[in-house]
């Protein structure tokens, strides 16, 4: 444990150094130097008009990544109790999945005009998905012998599947969570590129254009580090969950 | 029992069959009486249409080609760098324990923030798309690249010592088939990451391709050509990936033992 924290201390030192040659052989026009990005990305984080971007990405984000995850569960649960129409939906959730959503953006603008309900949609879509996959596979690797107990306690399939199967599956579910919500994420800030006046996505796409290197730079490095802890946390929730389970 | 089971199969294929064309007929329907309306989605049929029409009269060929070209330029990079990588990091667990955490959050940041600084970089064309998409699909070859060299089983790799093959090819003629079926996994999100990397950015900036097209028939309400470019899209990635799903699965069948 201890020489892995040392060893991440080296690596991130080892990527600051490379960042900063890179900068030096590069040049002030193509990226920032890393002392310099960061003083920006703390300016920016004391910035009001920047926590209103945030706070407009957040609200999008939050509302995308609770509708996926409640429907995404919903519609897992169902199609893995119901072997059979988990068969018929199968191939078309995979192939659902593995298209690039981008390519829809076009469709989302049309159908929902620019604004909040564009982003969220966007979310929507790149975090449904993987979702329903996990719940769907999850309920179908439960133990054979608990659908039996649920069987021999005559409960309700609503009963089963809420006291019975989504505990039993949660593990699981909640990888799937994690997918979700990086996807989520990222269909939010794909949104804000394309269909939005407001929002991180937006303020790091215009200052793209008007060619603030530092900006974007400084932007990039506040999502990587809001995105890679997102992600520890669910990792770490997960795993807690692995050992009482 | 195999017979019954048979039975099963064909009529989940067949109910398939009937959602899918119950799906595609409603939306027809919700297309022609006005529920959609034009502006927002042509008929599916006319979609088919626009794509015919665009492929025999061949007025987008170039950039079809463009695309297809680039796609493949990005995936070549990132399974062929990828694999390479991979296979170093899982040489060196050292190096692997602390950069495994960083692949895993990799994915949640959109890549293509970075297109804007490549442009910068390499100008607008065909290289600067084309590192995008290699960005974009490389982690997911490295990692199951990773993946699959923790499932080589022991045995094959004894016997490759016993024939004293050195590292190289030792990986190349024992370990890489024996991975198969994870690289394949590889391969197949490679491919869609590279076209998210690359039809992104054509819709961010680009001299031609698939994703300019549809942009710019998007700025001009040209439905036919955005709805026909689209389907093509589409159309194009669900043939590769469902090929790819199917030799992956072939794979997984004859190295059955994960």
């Amino acid at each position: 444990m201890k020489s892995t924290r040392l060893d991440t201390a080296i690596l991130v030192f080892g990527l600051l150094l490379v960042w900063q040659l890179l900068y030096m052989v590069a040049g002030a026009n193509v990226i920032s130097a890393p002392l310099a990005t960061l003083i920006r990305a703390g300016q920016l984080l004391a910035d009001e008009r920047f926590w209103l971007h945030i706070k407009s990405t957040g609200e999008a984000f939050g509302l995308a990544g609770i509708i996926a995850i409640v429907l995404g569960i919903a519609v897992g649960l169902w199609l893995g109790f119901r072997r059979f129409a988990g068969d018929v939906a199968d191939p078309f959730i995979n192939t659902l999945y593995s298209i690039p959503k981008i390519t829809l953006y076009p469709l989302i603008l049309l159908a929902f005009g620019l604004g909040m309900s564009a982003k969220v949609a966007f979310g929507v879509i790149h975090g449904l998905f993987p979702v329903t996959i996990f719940t769907m596979g999850a309920v179908r690797n439960v133990a054979p012998i608990y659908y039996r107990t649920a069987r021999i306690m005559r409960l309700t399939d609503f009963a089963t599947l809420a006291t019975i199967m989504a505990p039993a599956a949660l593990p699981e579910i909640l990888a799937g969570i994690r997918i979700g919500v990086a996807l989520t994420l990222l269909g939010t800030l794909i949104g804000e590129f394309f269909a939005s006046t407001s929002g991180v996505g937006f303020a790091l796409i215009r200052a793209s254009e008007t060619h603030a290197v530092t900006d974007v730079m400084a932007i990039t490095l506040l999502l990587f580090v809001f995105a890679a802890s997102v992600n520890a946390l669910l990792n770490f929730i997960q795993r807690r969950l692995r050992h009482n389970g | 029992m195999i017979a019954s089971s048979q039975a099963r199969l064909s009529s989940v294929i067949i109910t398939r069959i009937v959602v899918l064309t119950a799906l595609l007929a409603a939306l027809e329907l919700a297309c022609r009486l006005g529920v959609i309306d034009r502006v927002t989605m042509i008929p599916p049929t006319e979609m088919v249409a626009a794509l015919w029409q665009i492929l025999a009269s061949g007025r987008f060929d170039s950039d079809i080609a463009f695309t297809t070209g680039n796609i493949a330029a990005a995936v070549a990079l990132a399974v062929g760098l990828g694999f390479f990588v991979g296979a170093g990091l899982h040489a060196l667990p050292r190096l692997r324990r602390v950069i495994e955490p960083m692949l895993s959050a990799y994915y949640a940041i959109p890549t293509f923030i970075f297109y804007p600084l490549l442009i910068v970089i390499f100008g607008v064309g065909r290289t600067a798309l084309i590192v995008m998409g290699a960005m974009f699909a490389i982690v997911a070859m490295i990692v199951n690249t990773i993946l699959g060299l923790d499932r080589v089983s022991k045995v094959v790799l004894q016997s490759a010592v016993m024939l004293r093959l050195d590292w190289f090819r030792q990986l190349i003629l024992v370990r890489l088939p024996a991975a198969g079926p994870h690289l394949v996994t590889g391969l197949k999100l490679a491919v869609t990451y590279s076209v998210i990397g690359i039809v992104a950015g054509e819709f961010i900036l680009a001299t031609s391709g698939i994703g300019k097209r549809v942009a710019f028939a998007y700025d001009n309400f040209d439905n036919n050509t955005m709805y026909g470019m689209l389907l093509l899209l589409l159309l194009g990635v669900i043939a590769v990936n469902g090929l790819l799903s199917t030799w992956e699965r072939r794979l997984h069948r004859r190295f059955g033992q994960q």
